[in-house]
């Protein structure tokens, strides 16, 4: 009885915190205002916070006044899946390019949408190596990771789009930015043999290793700073070769509002839109805004040094014939499915 | 006017009209007397069952063929879909079994004793039908995780997988069980007993005929529905292809990867397993009934 309340007193507390923003709860929400413009952002999950403070922020600018968002929150794939199908749009934000090629092919966004000088970018982030705090066990290179009896945590890239930047920070770095193919795979080979948990998204993972789980997880330095805004007992290491992150964003083509939205991505990319993504973990795209300072590493590469989105998509992460397919498959067989129910 | 609920079977609220054979003498009599209620009725009965059910499954399997049958079977074996699959079905099958037990004595006590505190527990069963799976998940995570209170930590390895799935199919079997317990007739346990049969020969021959077929049936449904579960098993599993990553969630990678034919195609498996197990069971219940 009384253990049963617990459960269900638990269960309240833990749907409340999911939906306080832990994890990706996708649902749609409108800013109160008078406005006869209402414009829509889909977005990906992580920058929620970021966003809700960026609106507070627009509004109260020349450009902002009466203008109202309905925003909705997400995974990155979920979200551009549903602009393409119909779900409407002004602006999307998500955490990687191929989400936004995706509307480019349905016509929502313009094929020159990387033609500002940010490349149609609003926000970057790092892969960093995350610990727990004071970083007992010492991990802080990739090639820590795939140290014996250490236990690693990344999503799974078939489920978590936004996985991938993980795997190819990875890769770029222990394959000279994609030059030794061959060397990139067999280290993914050893460092998979590592990893514990594949979860389904970078927020769950990262439940995952608040929740106990793991020694090191592979995580975006943003997710990193959140989860310590969070007063989570958690450090992490910039690597030294690690890739940058970048984010896009982009305002559809059926956008009813296109100046108002035009206006909202101009306040983005101003210094205070900048300083406000600073603040809540994101690198800016625009330097000299002020807020927290992000060290650069000093070999720091982007995903087109590495051979671009196609080119990774096909050679490393299509379900068949791809390195990470092969890893995964092979994971199957070294602990066959018939092995114990209990194979961890 | 009696509604038959598919979970309480026959027995939640008997129509005493119903007799022993409940639809058949029904059936005939509408017939008898042509109405425009009837005629009413059945239309929208199929007009919403056609928007609400068929014709969506039928676009998903539909969906699941847009590249042939020999697509629809490479990506069904798949090595990382087809384990997925295999676990799916048997940690479902071993869940079903244990609920089809458990929730019988679940449903016994309910209703052959008395406790204090017996009105509460009956109204938790359904809980975890209420609960959205994912906090499940996160609530089972929280109890035997890595930082278990009770120190049991099974979390992501294939035992969570039956964890998570023996707790959102609980309420199946004890509330398709239950009322049929309830309208059991105990003239006919007393008297095997006044003829001298022990407490296990009353159970065996008068008591479990008269419970199989709900039993069957409600471990038909708790096995139907954990093939589908993805909320739960997504938190509380390690989601390692090939090991721990369940059907439901091997859809939604084929999704990410933009593969839908792929992910109509598990789907359209698991549809036909269902389908199958649903068909089974209707033969079991008729069997049953003609037995009984």
């Amino acid at each position: 009885m009384v253990m049963m309340k617990t459960r269900v007193a638990a269960a309240a507390a833990a749907a409340v915190l999911v939906c306080s923003g832990l994890s990706a709860c996708a649902g749609t929400s409108s800013s109160s205002s008078s406005g006869s413009v209402t414009l829509s952002l889909v977005a990906y999950s992580t920058p929620q916070a970021a966003y809700e403070k960026l609106i507070a922020a627009f509004q109260r600018t020349d450009a902002g006044k009466g203008v109202t968002f309905k925003q909705s929150y997400g995974a990155s794939g979920d979200q551009s899946r549903a602009v393409a199908n119909g779900l409407k749009a002004d602006i999307v934000a998500f955490s990687l390019e191929p989400d936004i090629d995706r509307l480019v092919d349905a016509e929502l966004v313009d094929p020159g949408w990387k033609g500002d000088r940010y490349q149609g970018m609003i926000t970057d982030s790092v892969v960093v190596i995350g610990t727990r705090r004071g970083n007992p066990k010492s991990l802080r290179t990739w090639h820590d990771l795939t140290r014996p009896g250490v236990e690693v945590l990344t999503p799974n890239p078939f489920t978590s789009g936004g996985a991938r930047w993980n795997i190819l920070g990875a890769y770029g770095a222990t394959s000279d930015k994609g030059a030794n193919p061959a060397d990139g795979a067999a280290y993914l080979q050893r460092l998979y043999d590592n990893v514990k948990v594949q979860d389904s998204s970078a927020r769950a993972s990262m439940q995952t290793f608040t929740g106990g789980k793991g020694d090191v997880i592979i995580a975006y330095e943003n997710e990193m700073i959140f989860a310590q805004q969070n007063g989570q007992a958690v450090d992490y290491t910039v690597p030294d070769s690690t890739i940058l992150i970048e984010n896009p964003i982009a305002v559809t083509t059926n956008s009813a509002h296109p100046t108002q939205a035009k206006a909202f991505l101009d306040f983005l990319h101003a210094p205070d839109g900048q300083r406000i993504y600073g603040e809540n973990g994101y690198r800016p795209v625009v330097r000299g805004v002020g807020g927290p300072s992000f060290p650069t590493p000093p070999h720091l590469f982007t995903v087109t040094d590495v051979g671009g989105w196609s080119k990774v998509n096909k050679e490393l992460f299509a379900t068949s014939n791809s390195v990470m397919s092969a890893i995964e498959q092979r994971l199957g067989v070294a602990t066959s499915p018939a092995a114990s129910p209990a194979t961890n | 006017m009696t509604t038959t609920t598919p979970l309480a079977g026959s027995g939640l609220r008997p129509d005493p009209a119903a007799g022993d054979a409940p639809a058949e003498p029904r059936a005939r009599q509408q017939r008898g007397r042509p109405r425009v209620g009837p005629a009413l009725g059945l239309g929208t009965a199929v007009l919403y069952l056609s928007l609400i059910v068929l014709i969506p499954l039928a676009a998903v399997v539909w969906r699941s063929q847009e590249h042939g049958f020999g697509a629809f079977w490479s990506a069904i074996r798949t090595p990382d879909a087809w384990a997925a699959l295999e676990l799916t079905l048997v940690a479902s099958a071993i869940v079903a079994l244990v609920n089809l037990v458990m929730g019988t004595v679940i449903a016994w006590v309910l209703v052959r004793d008395s406790f204090p505190g017996k009105g509460v527990v009956d109204a938790l069963i359904d809980l975890p039908f209420a609960l959205p799976t994912i906090v499940a998940g996160l609530v089972l995570l929280a109890l035997y995780g890595p930082n278990s209170p009770l120190h049991i930590d099974v979390a992501y390895t294939r035992i969570s997988v039956g964890l998570a799935l023996l707790f959102v199919t609980l309420p199946f079997v004890v509330r398709t069980v239950q009322p049929v317990l309830q309208e059991l007739d105990r003239d006919m346990e007393q008297a095997a007993h006044s003829l001298g049969a022990g407490p296990w020969l009353t159970f065996r021959r008068i008591i479990l005929p008269n419970l199989a077929p709900a039993m069957v049936s409600g471990a038909g449904l708790a096995f139907t529905r954990a093939i589908a579960e993805y909320g739960s098993t997504n938190l509380l599993t390690a989601n390692i292809p090939l090991q721990t990553q369940v059907a439901a969630v091997s859809v939604f990678a084929r999704i990410e990867s933009d593969d839908t034919t792929s992910a109509a195609a598990i789907s359209t498996a698991l549809l036909l397993v269902a389908f199958a197990v649903l068909v089974t069971l209707d033969l079991v219940r008729r069997w049953g009934a003609r037995r009984g």
